[in-house]
């Protein structure tokens, strides 16, 4: 178990030093969030009723395809010089490596998240941080499931020519529920209102999707890199 | 068609180093592979030689455990190619360097030596690069480096854990002379400590230098094996005008 741990995190801990030094996926997520963030706020000048109404929609329609720009990039790095296959000839497992991943993945989109909400608020005049630590379990919840489809599915495309179109195809209909709920969630905690009695089925589902999906994930990961 | 085990592992029981019994690889219905049946004994060097397109990459992914057999099976030390112990046992060089651009020469060969649960992952990673004659250059990153610097890198980090089984692909491919010298020590001194290497090639004058056995590859299937002899030596593609296809 400890070999899994010990992997999984040199595995994270290499593609953020990587992608730090590149800042590829990091800057065109980001800059993405913010643009997609400003854009719909001029186009649209929403009142604050509006807002009230789809602020979780709109963030995680944002997230969503942010991340698919770090999902992308997680496999599409090892592919360049054959390094996936120095990986997968190691000893640490198809688990490891994917959990590795996962851990990479998950801390840049929530970097993504944490530095677009200011900005969300200041266009939209959200007081995003009443509620700040509920807001950072419930994008953490959302984020993780995008994470562990989008990682799995990112080294199921990452040999397709198409594979910035595949991996989105692929991963948005299987988000469907955890992004329900996150968006339900997210607009809920935006305009205020505490999670409590119905919000709480949300907050369920949201941790049973992360459960199945990462245990699965973990079931068939060998099979997609050995086949 | 086989390689025979040395009297000396034969004699104490043990399995060879690998045992590829019937393996065949088809993509779709197209078999790259036909029931490849050899048995590579431990020590040895192994020459596996064939055209382009005849299988030579497709079996050694399949024994380094990177692709799986559509029939039959490898084994490697008697227990199966993607157990974690047999991992342990096999260094692999492919056809890509199988490093980082962005991340130094230090940075690349420790993180592998960390996944490979080496002690002193750092210190083990520094050794190497001055064997290799790249410690001066350590901090450096990797998509700074020449080709020929790059892949006496990738050779160290396939040597790093000290692997009983060595799976190299046209490991000669684009070499210059010094990573040529770096290899061809490196492979003499694996021989010596009892490892066993098999190397696909087309450079045959280096690959009948250091080989012990020859396989050749004929369209997926095993044309020949055997030992290396001194007529392949004296005129390496003998063996392809007497057991190819074309002649």
């Amino acid at each position: 178990m400890n070999s899994f741990f010990r992997s999984a995190w040199t595995i994270a801990s290499k593609d953020l030093r990587s992608e730090f030094r590149t800042k590829e996926a990091l800057n065109a997520s980001l800059a993405f969030s913010i643009v997609i963030l400003v854009l719909f706020s001029f186009a649209f000048d929403p009142s604050s009723e509006q807002i009230a109404e789809f602020s979780g929609g709109l963030l995680w329609m944002v997230y969503a395809f942010a991340g698919a720009l770090v999902l992308n990039r997680s496999f599409a790095r090892e592919v360049h010089n054959d390094c996936l296959d120095a990986l997968i000839a190691s000893p640490a497992s198809a688990g490891a490596l994917l959990m590795g991943k996962c851990v990479a993945n998950f801390l840049l989109l929530m970097m993504v998240e944490m530095l677009s909400l200011p900005v969300f608020g200041l266009f939209y005049g959200v007081h995003w941080t009443r509620q700040f630590w509920v807001l950072v379990a419930v994008l953490a919840l959302g984020s993780w499931a995008l994470t562990v489809i989008g990682t799995l599915f990112s080294a199921l495309t990452v040999n397709l020519r198409l594979r910035e179109l595949m991996l989105p195809t692929l991963v948005y209909p299987m988000m469907i529920p955890a992004l329900m709920a996150t968006m339900t969630l997210t607009t809920e905690l935006l305009a205020g209102t505490p999670i409590t009695g119905d919000n709480m089925i949300w907050i369920r589902l949201l941790v049973a999707f992360d459960v199945i999906f990462t245990t699965l994930a973990l079931a068939f990961i060998d099979t997609v890199l050995v086949g | 068609m086989s390689i025979q085990d040395s009297p000396s592992s034969a004699a104490a029981g043990q399995p060879p180093a690998l045992e590829i019994d019937g393996v065949s690889k088809f993509y779709g219905h197209y078999p790259a592979l036909r029931k490849i049946k050899l048995n590579i004994e431990r020590g040895s060097t192994l020459a596996l030689l064939g055209r382009n397109g005849a299988g030579k990459t497709t079996l050694l992914r399949i024994l380094a455990g990177l692709s799986r057999a559509s029939e039959g099976t490898v084994r490697i030390y008697g227990a199966d190619v993607r157990k974690t112990e047999t991992r342990h046992r096999i260094g692999v060089l492919g056809h890509g360097i199988s490093l980082y651009d962005e991340l130094t020469a230090l940075e690349n060969l420790t993180i592998f030596a960390k996944l490979y649960g080496l002690e002193n992952p750092e210190k083990r990673a520094r050794q190497w690069l001055e064997r290799v004659g790249l410690d001066r250059v350590r901090d450096g990153r990797v998509r700074e480096f020449s080709r020929g610097m790059r892949q006496r890198l990738a050779v160290a980090r396939a040597f790093l854990h000290q692997p009983e089984v060595l799976l190299f692909d046209e490991p000669f491919t684009a070499l210059d002379d010094k990573a040529i010298a770096v290899l061809q020590d490196l492979f003499a001194n694996a021989h010596k400590e009892g490892r066993t290497v098999v190397m696909s090639t087309h450079q045959l004058r280096e690959a009948m230098e250091l080989a012990t056995h020859v396989a050749l590859i004929e369209r997926g299937e095993l044309a020949y094996t055997g030992e290396r002899t001194q007529e392949m030596v004296n005129d390496p593609s003998y063996l392809y005008r007497t057991y190819g296809a074309n002649g």
